[in-house]
C-alpha cells in the first residue's frame, strides 16, 4: 500500500516546465530517493507535493495521492493539516531555514500546538523530548537558544525536530546534508535512518549524491530534465544502472581506481526547462543515439526485478569504458620543494570593549607546515572552518600571515612588500571556488584573461594574441573572447578562471574547492582538464578540498587539517589507505560510499570547536575516541611513520 | 539680429545632454547595459513616462537657449541690445508673455477677478480683460460656442499631427498602423509611446488654439498668464533635478568607493565626515547655507551684469548646496556595496595578479556599482523637484524673480485666503509638477527594476 | 552590550564637535559679522557706526577665535567662537534678534510641536505598517485592481497637496495630523512593503508554511518579527527629531511650534536662531542614532547575545 502516489505531476513557470509529468509511488516506511543534477526539477517536485511552490510556479496537471486522498484537490485549510501533520519537510540550508529571531523551543512548540493537543509546559516538555530524540545534548538549555547560537549540524537536527513534532507519516528531505560537513552528514543520515526505522515513517529523500542514495534508499528514481528516466530498487540500480544517463553518472565519479585515467564526462549540459522535446530528453548528450530517439519520447520499459527505464535501448546501457590516461602525471619526488611553508599562522584579532582592544584572536591557521614538490598535487583536506582556505590565501600573500615562513622556489614571501611581490606573482596563481563570483561580470572574457598578463607584463605586448590559444587550451573556442561571463555555464566559467591563471605561466596553482559548486558530470570535465594541464605544463597544484573522492582520484600527497593545524600528512597512498590519526580515520569513514559498504570506524560525535577558543592540548581530544588525560596536556609533536608520513597524535600506531 | 547669451546653467545643461548622448552611444556597445536598457525600452509604462519626460525636457531645452534682442538701430551708433534676457521659449510664447492683464483673472475668463471703479462711474464693476476674450467684442453670448469651436479645432489639429507622426513611423519601420500600436511591437514599446503622444498632442492643440484668444489657466496677481509661468517653471525643476545630482555624484562615488575599498583611517575619516554632515537636519543645513550664500550675493552686486545672471548664479548655488548636503546617502550606499564587492573572488583574483589599488577600483569596483549610481540618479530626480518646492516655500529656494513651481506655490498660497478663492495658480503648478514627478517616478521604477538584480519582486 | 553603548556615546562627541565647527565656519568665517550686519541693516543706509552698534548689541564685536587683547584664559573665552559656539554645549544659545532668549523660546515651543508630531508619528507608523502588511497579504487581489500601483505612486505626492486640502480647519490639531499621516503613507508603505516582500521570500517562511501554519500566523509571528528589525532602525532615529516639529505643517497651520519658529527665523534672517536650531537638530539626531543602536540590540537576539 503506497502512502504517496504522484501521478503525472506537471509544474510550469511561465513557458518553462521544470517538472513535466512525473509519476512515482512511495510505500509506507520506505525510503525513496530522487536523484538528479541541479536544475532537473527535484526540489520543484517536492514543493509541488507540499503545495508550497513559489508564486510564479503553478501545478498544471496530475495528481498527488496521499493516504488515499488527492492533495491537489484539498482546500488550503485541509492542506495545512497535511503539512507538518501528515507530511513533514526539511530543507537544504539549516542556516536560513530557521527563523532567526524566535527561540528553538518556540519554533518546535508552535508545530506541536498546531498538530497535537499539547500546550504550554506539556508542549515544552515534548519539545525537549524531541530535541533529545534527534540527538541534541542538554535539550532544556537549547530550547531557549536562538538558531544562530547553534552549529550547522545542530540546526539541521532542530529542523528535523520541528518536522517530527506533528508525527508525520512521510518526511520529505530536500538535500538535507548538502550544506553540512561530511562527518556531520554521517550523523544526520544516521539519525534520519534510525527515525525512519523506529517510527515506521516513509522518507522521500532528494539528493544529487550517489553515496547518500547508496547509504539510505530502498528505491531510487533518477530524474532528468523534468522527468523520471529510471526507477529501480537500490541493489539493482547500483549493480546495473539501465539508463545511459545513470551509467554516465557513475562513470563520472572520481575515485582511486580511476587514478591516472580520465573520468567519463557527459558532453553538454541539462537542457533549459523551456525547451520543447520531440524525442528523448537525453538525446543531445547520449552516446547511444538511435534514429527513433529523436522522433518520439521513449516509454517505460521494465528491465527486471522492479527496475524500469525510459530508453529505447534494449537491455541495459553498456558500461562506459574508462579512457586510458597517460599514466600518473606526477614528476618524481626528491627534487627541491617548490613551496615550503613553515609554522604558518594567520590570526584575526577579536576586538571587544569600549576601546576595541584585541582581547583574543581567531586562530584560523595556527602553525601549519607543508612542502610541495614541483609538478605534484598536494591535497589540503579538512572540514569547513578548519582554516584551509585561509591557509591557501596566506601562502599566496592575499592575506598577510601573522607569523611563519612561506618560501616559493627558495624565495621568502612573507617579508616582501606588495611591490616586491609583484614579479613573483606570475609563479603562483589561484583558482577560486565559486565560478559565478570569480569573474567580473562587466568585463569581456578576453579582458579577464589578459588582465594578469598586462598587470605582470607577461608576454609583453601581444597579450590579446595569447588569449585565443589559452581558451583553446582549456577546451573553449578562441572566438569566445568578446563574450561576457553571464553567457557561460558554471563549468565553462571555471575553465575561464583556469585560463586566466594559466595566462601568466605559473608553476604553482592553488585550487580552492574548484569543483564543489559543480555537478558531478561537470566536475569530471574540470578534473580531467586539471590533470591534462599538469601533464603538459608540469604544474604543481595545492588542491584545497573537503571531497575525499576527488583527493583519492588526483592527489599525490595529502595533508589533513583540523582546527588550523595539519594533523596528518603523507603520500595519498599512506594517508588514505593506512590513516594513522583518529580524525583522518573518522573523516574517511564518514564518506558515504557508492558500494554501500559501512565502515567499522566509529562516527565522530559533536562539532568542530571554535578556532577562537581551541581546546587545550590536542585540539581533537574532545571528539576523539582514543583520548585520555595525557591528550589534554600538550599539543602532540609530529610522529614519523615513514620518510613522508607524519602524524600529530600520541595514540597513533 | 540677436545676441546669444549662454548662462552658466545653460552651459552645464548642454554639457549634461552631451554626456548623456555619449554615455548612450557607449552603453549601446556594452552587452549587459544594452540588455538592461532593452528591458526598459520594452516596458510600456516606462516608455509612456519617458515620452512625457521627453516633452518636459524639450520645453526645458527651448527655455535654455537665451538671447538678448537687438534694439532698433539709432543712426550713428553701434548695435544695442536689450537688457532683458529672453529664451527661445519666450519667443515662441511671446503672445502669452506680452498679453498681461492688470491682475487676477480666472481661466478662460473675459473679466478681471477684482472689481474696479470704472471711469465715469461711481460703481465698482468687474472690468473687461484687455486680451482674454477680446476678439469676442461686446457680444459675450457666444463665448461658450467659441470655446467649443476652439477646443474641437485644437483636438483636430493634434489628431492630424499625431496621425502624420504615426504613419511616418510605420512607413519607416514597415509596420501596419494598428499593429504598431500593440505594446512591444518592433522591440520597443512604441505603442505605449504613441498612445501617450496622442493625449499630449491633443492637449497641446487645445492649448494653442484656446491660448490664442484666452488665458487658459487664468492670470496671477500681476496679470501674468499662468500657463506661461507653468511652462517656464519646467526648466527650473529640471535643472535642480539634474544638476544637483551631477554635482553630488563624483563626490559620492569617489568617497564611497575609497571608504569601502581602502578602509582603515580613510574609511574612518570619510565615515566621520558623512555622519557629521547627515546629523544636521537637511532643511536646516540647506537654509543656513542658502542664507550665507544670500549674504555673499547681496554684498557683491558687481559680480553680475544682468538680473538674469544673478538669478542664475543663485540657482546654481542652490544646486551646489543641495548636492553637497545630499551626497552622504549615496556615499554610504556605495561604501556598503564596495565592502561586499571587495570580498568577491574576482577582486581577489586581480589582487593575486598584483593589480594596483586604483586599477582595481576603476576596473572591478566602479563598473559593478554603476547600476546603483544610475538608480540613485533617477530616483533622486523627483525628490529634488519636490525639495525645490519645499525650499522655496520655506524661503530659501531659488531667487524670487526666477519662475519655479516653488515660487508659484508660495505666491499662490497667499491667494488661497482670498474670498472667493484664487485656485488656478496652485492647480496649474500642482498639475505640471504632478505630471513631471509621476513620470519621473515611473521611469525611475522601471530603470531600477531593469538594473537592480534584487528587485525581481 | 554596555561597552558597545558607551562606545557609541563616546563616538557622538567628535560628531557634535564637527557639527559645531561646521556651523561656526558657515556663520562666521564664510561671511564676516560685518557682512551680516550690512545685509541686516540694508546696503544703502549703512554706516560704520551702525555696523559697530549692530555687532555690539549681539556680541559679534569680539575677535573670532583668539583675543590677543584679553588676558589669561580670556584670550580664548572672550571670542565669538567661545561665546557663540562652544557655549551651545551648555545649552546657552544667546538671544534672538528680537531680544528674546532662544533657549526659553525653544522650551516653550516644544510642546505644540510634540502635540502634532507625536500623534502623526505613531498613527503614521501604525497605518503604514498595517497597510503594507495588507498589501503583501492581498497582493494578488490588489494587483488585479491596480490599486496598489496607484496608492504608492500617487500618494507619494500627497504631502504637497496638503497645502490646499487643509485650509478650512487650520485651528484643529486633527487635520494637520491626518494630513501628516496621509502624506507619509505613500513613501513609508512602499518602503515597508519592500521589506515585507523581501522577508517573505526567505527560507524560514517556507519552513513555517511547511509546518502547516496558517498564513496569518506566518505573517504576524514570523515575517513581522523579522521585518520589524529594519523598520525599527529606520523609525527610531526619527523619534528625537519629533521635538523639532514639522516645518511645513506648523507654519502652514500656524502652530506656534519649533518648526514655525525656524521658518520665521529663516525669513527674518535671524542667524542666531537658525544656528541654534542647527545645533539642537544635530544633537537630537545623534540621540536618535544612539536610540537606534540600543533598540537594535534589544530587538535582534543575534546582536543582543553576542
Amino acid at each position: 500500500m503506497s502512502i504517496l502516489a504522484v501521478k503525472d505531476l506537471a509544474i510550469h513557470i511561465g513557458a518553462a516546465r521544470p517538472v513535466d509529468g512525473i509519476s512515482f509511488d512511495i510505500a509506507a516506511g520506505e525510503c525513496y530517493a530522487l536523484l538528479g543534477e541541479s536544475g532537473c526539477g527535484k526540489s520543484m517536485t517536492a514543493l509541488g507535493i507540499m503545495r508550497l511552490l513559489p508564486a510564479a510556479a503553478q501545478v498544471t496537471g496530475g495528481a498527488v495521492g496521499f493516504e488515499g486522498g488527492d492533495l491537489l484537490a484539498l482546500p488550503e485549510s485541509g492542506m495545512r493539516d497535511i503539512r507538518g501533520g501528515g507530511i513533514g519537510m526539511i530543507f537544504q540550508e539549516p542556516a536560513t531555514s530557521l527563523n532567526p529571531v524566535l527561540t528553538v523551543g518556540r519554533q518546535i512548540s508552535e508545530a506541536l500546538e498546531l498538530h497535537t493537543a499539547l500546550r504550554g509546559a506539556a508542549a515544552r516538555a515534548r519539545a525537549a523530548e524531541l530535541l533529545d530524540q534527534v540527538g541534541i545534548p542538554d535539550p532544556l538549555r537549547r530550547l531557549d537558544e536562538y538558531p544562530f547560537q547553534l552549529s550547522g549540524g545542530l540546526r539541521q537536527r532542530v529542523m528535523i525536530a520541528c518536522a517530527l513534532a506533528g508525527e508525520p507519516r512521510l518526511l520529505i528531505a530536500d538535500e538535507p546534508t548538502t550544506a553540512l560537513d561530511v562527518t556531520i552528514q554521517a550523523q544526520v543520515l544516521d539519525l534520519l535512518d534510525e527515525l525512519r526505522r523506529k517510527q515506521g515513517m516513509a522518507l522521500f529523500l532528494i539528493t544529487h549524491d550517489l553515496g547518500v542514495v547508496a547509504r539510505m534508499a530502498d528505491r531510487v528514481g533518477v530524474m532528468y530534465a523534468g522527468q523520471l528516466v529510471e526507477e529501480a530498487p537500490r541493489e539493482a540500480f547500483f549493480a546495473q544502472p539501465a539508463h545511459p544517463y545513470s551509467v554516465r553518472l557513475f562513470a563520472a565519479l572520481p575515485d582511486a581506481e580511476r587514478r591516472g585515467g580520465r573520468l567519463a564526462t557527459i558532453p553538454g549540459s541539462v537542457p533549459a526547462a523551456d525547451v520543447r522535446h520531440e524525442g528523448c530528453r537525453f538525446v543531445e548528450r547520449c552516446s547511444e543515439v538511435m534514429p527513433e530517439c529523436r522522433s518520439a519520447p521513449p516509454s517505460w520499459r521494465d528491465v527486471d526485478g522492479g527496475q524500469r527505464v525510459r530508453c529505447f535501448l534494449p537491455g541495459a546501457a553498456p558500461a562506459v569504458a574508462a579512457e586510458v590516461g597517460a599514466g600518473d602525471t606526477a614528476m618524481a619526488a626528491g627534487s627541491t620543494p617548490l613551496l615550503e611553508v613553515k609554522d604558518l599562522q594567520v590570526h584575526f584579532p577579536i576586538r571587544r570593549g569600549i576601546l576595541q582592544r584585541a582581547v583574543g584572536a581567531v586562530r584560523a591557521v595556527d602553525g601549519m607546515s607543508l612542502r610541495l614538490m614541483p609538478g605534484r598535487t598536494l591535497a589540503l583536506v579538512g572540514e569547513s572552518g578548519c582554516g584551509k582556505t585561509t591557509a591557501g590565501k596566506a601562502m599566496l600573500q592575499l592575506l598577510r600571515p601573522t607569523a611563519g615562513s612561506v618560501q616559493l622556489d627558495g624565495v621568502e614571501l612573507t617579508t616582501r612588500s606588495s611591490n616586491e611581490l609583484r614579479p613573483l606573482r606570475a609563479k603562483m596563481q589561484m583558482v577560486f571556488q565559486d565560478p559565478f563570483a570569480s569573474l567580473n561580470p562587466r568585463l569581456r572574457i578576453g579582458d579577464i584573461i589578459a588582465e594578469g598578463m598586462q598587470a605582470l607584463k607577461v608576454g609583453a605586448g601581444d597579450a590579446a594574441a595569447k588569449v585565443g590559444p589559452l581558451l583553446e587550451q582549456v577546451g573553449l573556442r578562441a572566438d569566445m573572447v568578446t563574450r561576457y561571463p553571464h553567457e557561460f555555464s558554471g563549468g565553462q566559467r571555471q575553465r575561464i578562471a583556469i585560463a586566466r591563471a594559466l595566462a601568466v605561466n605559473p608553476q604553482l596553482l592553488v585550487c580552492d574547492e574548484p569543483t564543489s559548486a559543480l555537478d558531478v558530470s561537470v566536475q569530471a570535465q574540470i578534473l580531467n582538464l586539471l590533470s591534462d594541464l599538469q601533464r603538459d605544463l608540469k604544474l604543481a597544484y595545492l588542491f584545497i578540498t573537503h571531497n575525499i573522492a576527488v583527493v583519492d582520484y588526483l592527489a599525490h600527497d595529502v595533508a589533513v587539517m583540523y582546527l588550523g593545524r595539519v594533523v596528518e600528512r603523507g603520500t595519498a597512498e599512506e594517508v588514505l589507505r593506512q590513516p594513522r590519526h583518529p580524525y583522518t580515520k573518522a573523516l574517511l569513514a564518514a564518506v558515504p560510499r557508492v558500494d554501500g559498504a559501512r565502515s567499522e570506524v566509529p562516527k565522530l560525535a559533536g562539532d568542530m570547536p571554535s578556532p577562537a577558543n581551541p581546546p587545550a592540548g590536542c585540539h581533537f581530544h574532545p571528539r576523539c575516541p582514543l583520548a585520555d588525560e595525557s591528550c589534554r596536556r600538550a599539543y602532540p609533536a609530529e610522529t614519523l611513520f615513514s620518510a613522508t608520513h607524519a602524524v600529530r597524535c600520541i595514540k597513533a600506531v | 539680429m540677436i545676441q546669444p547669451v549662454v548662462l552658466w546653467s545653460d552651459a552645464l545643461l548642454f554639457v549634461l545632454i552631451a554626456v548623456i548622448v555619449a554615455l548612450t552611444l557607449w552603453a549601446r556597445r556594452q552587452d549587459a547595459l544594452r540588455a538592461a536598457w532593452a528591458r526598459v525600452l520594452k516596458d510600456g509604462v516606462a516608455m509612456a513616462a519617458a515620452t512625457v519626460l521627453a516633452v518636459f525636457v524639450l520645453i526645458g531645452l527651448l527655455d535654455s537657449l537665451h538671447y538678448r534682442a537687438r534694439l532698433p538701430d539709432q543712426p550713428g551708433t553701434t548695435a544695442r541690445y536689450a537688457v532683458e534676457v529672453n529664451s527661445a521659449l519666450d519667443a515662441l510664447l511671446s503672445d502669452l508673455r506680452l498679453r498681461a492683464e492688470k491682475t487676477y483673472s480666472a481661466p478662460l475668463a473675459t473679466h478681471l477677478y477684482a472689481k474696479e471703479a470704472l471711469e465715469n462711474s461711481t460703481q465698482r464693476e468687474f472690468p473687461r480683460l484687455k486680451h482674454g476674450g477680446a476678439h469676442l467684442g461686446q457680444d459675450l453670448s457666444n463665448r461658450e460656442f467659441d470655446i467649443a469651436i476652439r477646443v474641437s479645432r485644437g483636438c483636430a489639429g493634434g489628431l492630424v499631427i499625431w496621425l502624420l507622426l504615426a504613419t511616418l513611423w510605420c512607413r519607416v519601420r514597415g509596420l501596419e498602423l494598428m499593429a504598431s500600436l500593440k505594446v512591444g511591437a518592433g522591440g520597443t514599446a512604441s505603442g505605449a509611446i504613441f498612445i501617450t503622444l496622442l493625449p499630449i498632442l491633443l492637449l497641446f492643440g487645445i492649448a494653442i488654439s484656446l491660448g490664442g484668444g484666452y488665458h487658459v489657466f487664468g492670470t496671477d496677481k500681476v496679470g501674468q498668464d499662468v500657463l506661461y509661468l507653468s511652462l517656464k517653471s519646467i526648466r527650473t525643476g529640471l535643472l535642480i533635478g539634474t544638476l544637483t545630482t551631477l554635482v553630488m555624484l563624483p563626490v559620492a562615488v569617489l568617497l564611497g568607493i575609497l571608504a569601502g575599498y581602502v578602509g582603515g583611517w580613510v574609511d574612518d575619516l570619510i565615515q566621520y565626515l558623512y555622519t557629521t554632515l547627515s546629523s544636521i537636519p537637511g532643511v536646516l543645513l540647506i537654509a543656513a547655507a542658502v542664507l550665507m550664500m544670500q549674504v555673499i550675493i547681496d554684498t557683491h552686486p558687481q559680480w553680475f551684469a544682468t538680473s538674469a545672471e544673478r538669478a542664475d548664479a543663485r540657482l546654481l548655488a542652490l544646486c551646489l548646496i543641495l548636492g553637497m548636503t545630499s551626497w552622504t546617502g549615496v556615499a554610504r550606499l556605495l561604501r556598503g556595496e564596495t565592502l561586499k564587492l571587495r570580498e568577491l573572488e574576482f577582486v581577489q583574483a586581480a589582487q593575486a595578479f598584483g593589480v594596483g589599488r586604483f586599477a582595481i577600483m576603476r576596473r572591478h569596483i566602479l563598473p559593478n556599482l554603476m547600476h546603483i549610481v544610475l538608480i540613485a540618479l533617477v530616483m533622486d530626480f523627483s525628490g529634488l523637484v519636490l525639495a525645490e518646492a519645499v525650499l522655496s516655500y520655506v524661503g530659501v529656494g531659488v531667487d524670487p524673480s526666477t519662475i519655479s513651481f516653488g515660487t508659484m506655490i508660495n505666491t499662490a498660497r497667499m491667494e488661497l485666503a482670498r474670498e472667493p478663492m484664487v485656485w488656478w495658480s496652485l492647480v496649474a503648478a500642482f498639475g505640471f509638477m504632478f505630471a513631471l514627478v509621476l513620470a519621473a517616478n515611473l521611469f525611475a521604477d522601471a530603470v531600477r527594476d531593469a538594473f537592480d538584480p534584487r528587485s525581481s519582486v | 552590550m554596555l561597552a558597545y553603548i558607551i562606545r557609541r556615546l563616546l563616538y557622538a562627541i567628535p560628531i557634535l564637535i564637527g557639527v559645531n565647527l561646521l556651523t561656526f565656519a558657515l556663520f562666521f568665517v564664510v561671511n564676516t559679522p560685518d557682512d551680516m550686519a550690512r545685509m541686516q541693516l540694508g546696503v544703502k543706509r549703512v554706516t560704520p557706526e551702525a555696523i559697530q552698534k549692530w555687532k555690539a548689541e549681539r556680541g559679534y564685536d569680539k575677535p573670532l577665535v583668539w583675543n590677543a587683547a584679553a588676558a589669561g584664559s580670556a584670550t580664548l573665552t572672550d571670542t565669538i567662537f567661545f561665546s557663540k559656539s562652544v557655549r551651545m554645549f551648555a545649552g546657552d544659545f544667546g538671544r534672538a534678534d528680537d531680544g528674546r532668549d532662544i533657549a526659553r523660546e525653544i522650551g516653550q515651543r516644544m510642546g505644540p510641536s510634540l502635540a502634532i508630531a507625536v500623534p502623526t508619528f505613531v498613527l503614521g507608523l501604525f497605518v503604514a505598517i498595517s497597510f503594507a502588511l495588507l498589501l503583501v497579504f492581498f497582493s494578488g487581489l490588489f494587483y488585479i485592481i491596480g490599486g496598489q500601483w496607484l496608492v504608492s505612486k500617487v500618494w507619494h505626492l500627497v504631502p504637497i497637496s496638503g497645502y490646499s486640502g487643509g485650509l478650512d480647519a487650520a485651528k484643529f490639531l486633527i487635520l494637520p495630523v491626518i494630513i501628516g499621516v496621509v502624506g507619509g503613507i505613500g513613501s513609508s508603505t512602499r518602503w515597508y512593503r519592500t521589506i515585507f516582500l523581501e522577508e517573505i521570500t526567505r527560507d524560514y517562511v517556507r519552513t513555517a508554511r511547511a509546518k502547516g501554519l496558517p498564513e496569518r500566523v506566518v505573517l504576524f509571528r514570523h515575517v513581522l518579527r523579522n521585518a520589524l528589525i529594519p523598520i525599527l532602525t529606520g523609525v527610531v532615529v526619527v523619534i528625537p527629531t519629533l521635538f523639532m516639529g514639522s516645518l511645513l505643517t506648523e507654519s502652514f497651520f500656524g502652530v506656534p511650534g519649533l518648526g514655525s519658529y525656524t521658518i520665521d527665523a529663516i525669513n527674518a534672517q535671524d542667524f542666531a536662531v537658525v544656528r541654534s536650531m542647527v545645533f539642537i537638530g544635530s544633537v537630537l539626531y545623534i540621540v536618535g542614532l544612539l536610540l537606534t543602536d540600543l533598540s537594535y540590540t534589544l530587538a535582534d537576539p543575534r546582536v543582543r547575545l553576542q
